[in-house]
This record gives C-alpha cells, sequence and structure tokens, in this order.
C-alpha cells in the first residue's frame, strides 16, 4: 500500500520561493497568476496494515515541520 | 570545563567551532551523530554550522531526529547549556529546544558576509562579555536564516529579554530582526552568525571572542 502526504506551507507564513515563481510565470507572459505556493509531495511505501495514524506520526515526528507546515495525507 | 561538539553528516564548521572553544580554554570532544551518549562531564554542547544530511526534507529536520539528538534534549533537560549556531539554530528549532523556524531567506539568495548585529541582553553566558545595545561585527553563511515565529511567540521572547541578537540591517527577512534567542532558562542559544568564524585576528575580525571567553569564564565558574 502507498501513502502519499503533502505538505504545505501554513497560510500566512510568507513563501518566497512560491513568488518567485509567480514572478517568473509572469516574465514568461502567463499573466492573471495572482499567487503560488510551493510545497512537497512524499511517497511512502508502506507495509500492509500501515494506518493512516501511523503516517499521522510520521508527519508530526519528521515529514512535517507543524510550526511552519501543513500536511495533508492521501492513503491508498 | 569541557565542551561537546556533534558532527553530522554534511557538518563543516564542526572544527572552527572546536577551535574557538579550544582557544577560550575548553576540553573539546567531537560527538558523531550516532553516539548515543554524551561524554561525561560535559558542560556545553555545541551544534555546528553546515548542511547537515545535505538540508534534505528541511534544513536540520533529520539531524535533529539523530540519535546524539535524543541526549542533546536530555543535556538541556538537565539544565546544560546548548549552542547552535546557523545549521545549529536550525536543529535546535527542529528539536523544539527553541521556538519558531527558520524559512528560506526573503531574498531567495544565499548570503555570506560580515553583517552587523546588535547585542539585545547580556543576561546570559554567551552574551555577558558584551553591552546590551553593542554593536558587533559577525559573518554570516545561510540560505535560510529567515527566522519566523508567531506573534505570541515574540512578544514572549521580548519580554522575557531573550533576544540575543539582532541584526542590524536585516538580510533575510527575519522577524523583529531576529539573529540569535535563548531558551527561557537562557541556557540554550541558538543564532544564525557564526561567532566562531570571528574569533582570530586571521579571520578579519574578532567580534565573536568575546562569545567564547564569557563561556569559558562563566562554566569553568560553575
Amino acid at each position: 500500500m502507498k501513502a502519499r502526504v503533502h505538505v504545505m506551507l501554513k497560510d500566512g507564513v510568507l513563501d518566497p520561493q512560491g513568488e518567485a515563481v509567480r514572478h517568473a510565470l509572469g516574465g514568461l507572459g502567463f499573466g492573471g497568476v495572482d499567487k503560488v505556493r510551493q510545497g512537497k509531495v512524499i511517497e511512502l511505501d508502506l507495509a500492509d496494515g500501515t494506518t493512516e495514524d501511523r503516517v499521522r506520526e510520521m508527519c508530526e515526528k519528521l515529514l512535517a515541520n507543524t510550526v511552519i507546515e501543513s500536511y495533508q495525507i492521501e492513503m491508498s | 570545563m569541557r565542551a561537546a561538539v556533534i558532527v553530522f553528516p554534511g557538518s563543516n564548521c564542526d572544527r572552527d567551532l572546536a577551535v574557538a572553544f579550544r582557544e577560550a580554554g575548553c576540553q573539546v570532544e567531537m560527538v558523531w551523530h550516532k553516539d548515543t551518549t554524551l561524554p561525561s562531564g560535559i558542560d556545553i554542547v555545541g551544534i555546528p554550522g553546515g548542511f547537515s544530511f545535505g538540508d534534505y526534507l528541511r534544513c536540520g529536520a533529520i539531524a535533529a531526529n539523530s540519535p546524539i539528538c535524543a541526549e542533546v534534549k536530555a543535556h538541556a533537560a538537565r539544565g546544560g547549556f546548548v549552542l547552535g549556531i546557523c545549521n545549529g539554530f536550525q536543529v535546535l528549532t527542529e528539536t523544539g529546544l527553541l521556538p519558531g523556524a527558520l524559512l528560506r531567506n526573503a531574498g531567495l539568495k544565499f548570503i555570506c558576509r560580515t553583517v552587523p548585529l546588535i547585542v539585545g541582553t547580556e543576561d546570559s553566558v554567551y552574551t555577558s562579555g558584551y553591552k546590551a545595545g553593542q554593536q558587533i561585527d559577525i559573518p554570516i553563511a545561510h540560505h535560510d536564516g529567515n527566522y519566523i515565529a508567531s506573534d505570541e511567540v515574540v512578544a514572549q521572547l521580548t519580554a522575557e529579554d531573550r533576544i540575543a541578537f539582532r541584526y542590524g540591517d536585516n538580510p533575510n527577512g527575519s522577524t523583529a530582526d531576529i539573529a540569535g534567542i535563548l531558551s527561557s532558562n537562557r541556557r540554550v542559544l541558538g543564532m544564525m552568525p557564526h561567532p566562531e568564524r570571528a574569533a582570530d585576528e586571521k579571520h578579519g575580525g574578532t567580534d565573536g571572542k568575546a562569545m567564547f571567553a564569557s563561556i569559558a569564564s562563566a562554566l569553568a565558574a560553575a
């Protein structure tokens, strides 16, 4: 089984990388991009029976820094 | 007085930090990240600058979960002293020993230059060799030194006089110009600038030397 973890900077935390990407898109002529937020996706191959709660522990302990980041877990 | 300097894969200021401690009169032990105990009788743990674990995932995140860091946390919980510089500051925020986090510099560039710092407090073994309000010149060398914390945390740090250093001319977007902060017991200091790179005439500046001198004299007397 697999889990996919999406980690994003929390709303309100300035994302200078996203801002640089937005600026670059504007420079390429892509108008109308008001905001870009950059995050990361972490894919985990897991032993059968691993619970979402277990993945949440992984997020809290290592995969996300909850001071600045939020995360979402997709199990499949 | 005895100091331990932690070495992670990717640390690159470990030897400089050891030299600065040694020149101040400390006995220094280098400690590998996989070790599960600190040498006995350690007064202060130094967590050096560098790029531990290649800055993978987040700066300092993997180092903060390495075996030795459990011991560093226990040392701090016993009232031990911990000095984290640059990547060491990032590790200390990731362990939760210090509040807040370090984000990518607001200008997105790696910044490597000597910057003016304003000493925020004299009330710690790290800063007792300076005067509050004094300007000192210390090098920075980081990509992720943009300190962020909630308004409540910054208010608390300010009210408790725990902002050890502020930037004279904020280079990286840090909240409230914060360059270094103390723990609530004032024994853990995390700072992005590198005092160990300004501790010898040949470095081109010696404004960092007073920090190691005051640590050594305070802990020798303890």
